[in-house]
């Protein structure tokens, strides 16, 4: 990617942005996230198909914030993290300028996050067919069964939180799960507090998740934890009409219809 | 051991199915002693996170009630609790939990008949599907013997 280091050196250079966040290798062939800082660490950039991680986290984090204006590479998934950060209020235009990636590898620069949404907004948000698969499976199964699957699925997890410190939007500066008083989630990783774990995870990015697999290529052990936030995301898209991350919309769970439908409630 | 009594919690806001409950008593209609009530300001304050408490200190069933549409104290209360509701109900039964537990429904200030009706028939289902035994497997708390519900 010369033209995103070339590019990257620019800003820098021009003292238009004080950071710029990418790609760099890592150890084991894998990739690690960068900030250049000055214009020489921009020759470390990268960008080829084993950068998954989602960058965005990165531009909520008050280290990176602090530094000022941030310039991030953004693949697609990062920029639609980019707009739901932005309709939360986490970044602006004035904090955060985006080096768009396109699925085609073209490197695209955005004026502002306005245009970035346009753009997101080409694409829909598609269920892989492989999850959509295994989702449908488990739809298949009885309420008894899909326990089992899942107390069974969870058991590995030790509670690193990898899943929570990967994900975009999940930013508070003091999650649930470090309240004590009261004790919300139970601190060992057995079989309840993994569960309430991950059934809070899963709760609170409703309508806010969007579908990077960040959680997931995070995981050390595998989990399959994205599941329970495409199931999320179908619910959404089947009862509240669809979701695609936008600056001016409020998300899907701080808003209502007056005639949304149920058929549960007696 | 007796027969299987079911631990019942409501959680129900205060302007609507309280008073409902209350006017359910007033009016002297009998309705099963298994449910214990929890009042709350409205469905909205209701947060998922408290069912799912309900379910590891031994619930076996839980009521979840509030205004009607359009008649919440606070206006919307009860439309973001709906929206919570259906996002929260499709988790569980995806989780695998067993979703016949967690009724919800809306019961007026007016309607003390209902609110009997509605607890009657949620003892009646509940007593049917037996204690919640796959929960209280994994939330490992022991079963104390229910006395007289």
């Amino acid at each position: 990617m010369d033209e995103l280091i070339k590019r990257a050196k620019e800003l820098l250079e021009a003292g238009t942005v004080k950071v710029v966040i990418g790609y760099e290798n890592g150890s084991a062939d894998k990739t690690r996230a960068l900030f250049a800082i000055e214009p020489k660490d921009a020759d470390k950039l990268i960008f080829d198909s084993r950068c998954v991680m989602n960058l965005a986290t990165y531009i909520t984090k008050a280290e990176v914030k602090g530094k000022g204006k941030m310039a991030i590479t953004a693949t697609l998934p990062v920029m639609r993290a980019i707009i739901q950060l932005a309709s939360e209020f986490q970044v602006n235009d004035s904090n955060l300028l985006v080096l768009g990636i396109t699925p085609e590898s073209k490197m695209i620069e955005f004026k502002d996050l306005a245009e970035v949404e346009a753009f997101v907004h080409k694409y829909t948000i598609e269920i892989e067919a492989k999850y959509s698969e295994k989702l449908e499976k488990l739809d298949k199964m009885t309420p008894s069964e899909r326990w089992s699957f899942w107390i069974e699925e969870l058991s590995p997890c030790f509670k690193c939180y990898a899943c929570r410190a990967a994900c975009p939007m999940c930013y508070c500066h003091k999650c649930t799960v470090e309240f004590n008083q009261p004790q919300w989630i139970p601190v060992p990783s057995h079989d309840l507090g993994n569960l309430e774990w991950h059934m809070m995870r899963a709760i609170h990015l409703a309508g806010r998740c969007i579908d990077c697999d960040a959680c997931y290529n995070a995981c050390p052990l595998g989990i399959p934890l994205n599941l329970l936030t495409k199931r999320m995301l179908i619910d959404a898209k089947e009862h509240f009409g669809g979701y695609q991350p936008s600056i001016k919309a409020d998300h899907l769970m701080s808003t209502y219809k007056p005639d949304d439908k149920d058929n549960f409630i007696m | 051991m007796a027969e299987f009594e079911p631990k019942i919690v409501a959680f129900v806001c205060n302007w609507c199915t309280y008073a409902g409950a209350d006017l359910t008593g007033t009016s002297r209609i009998k309705y099963a002693s298994n449910v214990r009530i929890v009042r709350f300001p409205c469905t909205g304050r209701i947060d998922y996170m408290l069912l799912v408490k309900a379910f590891d200190e031994g619930a076996d069933g839980i009521i979840v009630s509030g205004c009607h549409p359009n008649d919440c104290h606070y206006t919307s209360g009860n439309f973001h609790a709906r929206r919570r509701w259906i996002m929260f109900r499709s988790l569980c039964d995806f989780i695998g939990i067993d979703i016949r537990r967690i009724k919800f429904s809306w019961v007026s200030a007016a309607e003390g008949a209902k609110w009997a009706d509605i607890v009657n028939s949620t003892v009646a289902a509940i007593r049917e599907l037996g204690p919640y035994e796959e929960y209280q497997k994994v939330a490992k708390k022991p079963v104390k013997e229910v006395i007289n519900g």
